[in-house]
C-alpha cells in the first residue's frame, strides 16, 4: 500500500471511506461508492489512478469522508487517522481538502513522528493551510501552492489566505521573493512546487527548477487543475523518483496534458484527464 | 445572562462608558462564534437589518483556527442581539475591539480571457462567460465547502447564481463571495 490520499468529497452524507480507489468512463470508484470527478480530493484521487496505472504500481488508496464545509466529515477523518496510523505501511500520504484544525494537525503529527518508518509527507489545500498555521511546516516534504496561496505562506502573520497582507499579493513575478520569504519564517516545506505561469520547485537553498512550457493560460480557471498535479506528483514519488524531480516531471506533465487538450476556461477537469496517460508517457 | 447584558458587560468590563464618541474609546465591539458558518449567517443577518457589520480576522488570544469575527458599532449592540436571538445564533465571545484585527484580502487580481473574465480574491477565483454572465468555473481554495460550492454555482448565471455567502461555511467560501462580489461590480 504505498500511497494513501486524504481528504474530503463534496456530499453531506458520504460515509467515512477507507479503501482502494479506481478510475473509469469519467468516474471514481471509491468502496462502493461511484462519484464525478470535478475537483477537489477526486480530482486528485482520479490523477493518481491514471497515474499509478501508468506508472505499474498498485491502486491508491483513499481515506475520505462527505463534508460541505461544516467540518464533520473532516473529524471523522482525522480521529481515523489517528487510530490507524500506528499500522501505517505508507510510502506516502497525500493531505488534502481537509477543514483546517490544529489540534487535530499536531495529533496527526505526533502519530506520525512517532513511527518506525515516517512516511513522505505531501500538504495540499486546506491541509496546507493548517500545516503553516500549526508552525509544523517543515516537517512536510512537500507542499503545493498556487500563487496565491504562495503569498499565504510567505505572509508569517497570516493564518489562512483570506488574510493575506496585500503588499504579497503580487503577480507571478514575486513568487522567488515569496518562497525566501517563506522559508524564512519556516513557513514552507522541504520542497515547494509553487504552481503558476511558471510552476517553480524550491527548496530552502533557492529554486531547484522552473517549468514554463508549454504554457496554456486557459488551465488556471479550470477547477481542479492544481489537485491533479498534486496527484500526478504524488504517484512519481511513489515509483521511487525525488521529490523534486516527480515535482518537475509533474508540473511538466500537467502543461502537456493542456496542450494537448487545448481547452477553454469553460472545461472541466474530467474533460482533460483523457490525455493525461499519453502526457505522462511523453514526459517519461 | 441574556446576549444583551453579556454584550454591554464586554464594554464596561473594557472600560467603554456612556460617551461612546469620545476619541480614542473605540466605538465597535466584537462578536466571536463558534464557527466560520454562524459568522457568515449573522453577518448576513446583521447586513439585512442595515447595520454596519464587518467581518474581520480575531485577535490571536481569541483565535481557535480559521476564524473570522465581526465588528460592529457599540451603540448598536440592542439591535444586534435582537437580531442574533431571533435567529438563534450565539456568540462565543463579545469583546470590545482590539487593534490587532487581521484585514481580509482587498486586493483582486483580474485576468481577461477574451470570452471570460476570472477574478481572484486571496486563494479563490471565479470565471464567467463574458457573452451570457454564466459561471463556467471556481477553482483554488483549500477549505471543504469549495468543491461543494463549485457544483452549486457553476453553469449558473450571475443573476440567478446563489451567493457563495449563503451556502458557505468557511474562509474559502467567503473569499469567493468577494470574487464573486467583485465579478457582480465589473459584470452589472
Amino acid at each position: 500500500m504505498p500511497l494513501m490520499i486524504v481528504g474530503t468529497v463534496p456530499y453531506e452524507n458520504f460515509p467515512l471511506t477507507y479503501s482502494g480507489c479506481s478510475f473509469k468512463d469519467g468516474r471514481l470508484n471509491l468502496g462502493r461508492e461511484s462519484i464525478p470527478v470535478l475537483r477537489g480530493t477526486p480530482a486528485l484521487l482520479a490523477a493518481a489512478c491514471i497515474a499509478s496505472e501508468v506508472l505499474g504500481l498498485e491502486k491508491p488508496r483513499a481515506l475520505v469522508a462527505g463534508d460541505i464545509g461544516l467540518g464533520d466529515g473532516s473529524r471523522q477523518v482525522y480521529a481515523h487517522i489517528v487510530k490507524y496510523l500506528p499500522e501505517c505501511n505508507e510510502q506516502i500520504i497525500v493531505f488534502h481538502y481537509l477543514q483546517p484544525d490544529v489540534d487535530w494537525h499536531n495529533r496527526i503529527l505526533i502519530k506520525i513522528e512517532e513511527l518506525d518508518r515516517r512516511p513522505i509527507l505531501v500538504a495540499d489545500a486546506g491541509y496546507m493551510y493548517v500545516a503553516k498555521m500549526s508552525g509544523f511546516a517543515a516537517s512536510y516534504d512537500l507542499f503545493t501552492p498556487d500563487v496565491g496561496e504562495m503569498a499565504f505562506l510567505a505572509d508569517e502573520s497570516a493564518p489562512h489566505p483570506f488574510y493575506t497582507r496585500g503588499f504579497l499579493l503580487q503577480e507571478d513575478d514575486g513568487v522567488p521573493e515569496l518562497i525566501r520569504r517563506a522559508y524564512e519564517h519556516e513557513n514552507a516545506a522541504r520542497y515547494l512546487l509553487v504552481k503558476g505561469k511558471t510552476d517553480i520547485v524550491a527548496s530552502v537553498n533557492g529554486i531547484v527548477a522552473d517549468i514554463s512550457e508549454p504554457c496554456v493560460e486557459n488551465m488556471e480557471p479550470i477547477g481542479g487543475t492544481g489537485d491533479s498535479l498534486t496527484g500526478i506528483v504524488a504517484a512519481l514519488i511513489c515509483c521511487g523518483r525525488s521529490v523534486p524531480e516527480s515535482a518537475a516531471l509533474g508540473a511538466k506533465t500537467n502543461r502537456i496534458v493542456g496542450h494537448v487538450a487545448n481547452p477553454t476556461p469553460a472545461w472541466s477537469i474530467a474533460d482533460l484527464l483523457s490525455c493525461l496517460p499519453q502526457a505522462l508517457r511523453d514526459v517519461l | 445572562m441574556n446576549l444583551l447584558s453579556r454584550m454591554l458587560g464586554a464594554f464596561r468590563k473594557s472600560g467603554v462608558k456612556a460617551d461612546l464618541h469620545d476619541k480614542g474609546v473605540s466605538e465597535r465591539g466584537l462578536l466571536i462564534f463558534e464557527h466560520t458558518s454562524e459568522v457568515i449567517r449573522a453577518e448576513s443577518l446583521l447586513k439585512e437589518a442595515g447595520i454596519d457589520v464587518a467581518v474581520k480576522g480575531p485577535p490571536p488570544e481569541v483565535r481557535t483556527g480559521c476564524d473570522l469575527a465581526i465588528t460592529f458599532p457599540i451603540v448598536a449592540s440592542l439591535q444586534v442581539s435582537h437580531v442574533l436571538e431571533k435567529a438563534k445564533i450565539e456568540p462565543l465571545q463579545v469583546l470590545s475591539l482590539q487593534d490587532l484585527l487581521l484585514e481580509p484580502v482587498s486586493i483582486y487580481c483580474v485576468k481577461d480571457f477574451g470570452d471570460y473574465l476570472m477574478v481572484r480574491a486571496a486563494n479563490m477565483k471565479i470565471t464567467v462567460d463574458k457573452r451570457d454572465l454564466r459561471i463556467v468555473n471556481i477553482s483554488g481554495g483549500g477549505c471543504p465547502d469549495v468543491p461543494y460550492l463549485a457544483a452549486r454555482l457553476v453553469g449558473k448565471t450571475l443573476m440567478e447564481a446563489p451567493e457563495p455567502r449563503s451556502l458557505g461555511s468557511t474562509l474559502c467560501g467567503y473569499a469567493l463571495q468577494l470574487a464573486y462580489e467583485e465579478m457582480r461590480r465589473r459584470c452589472p
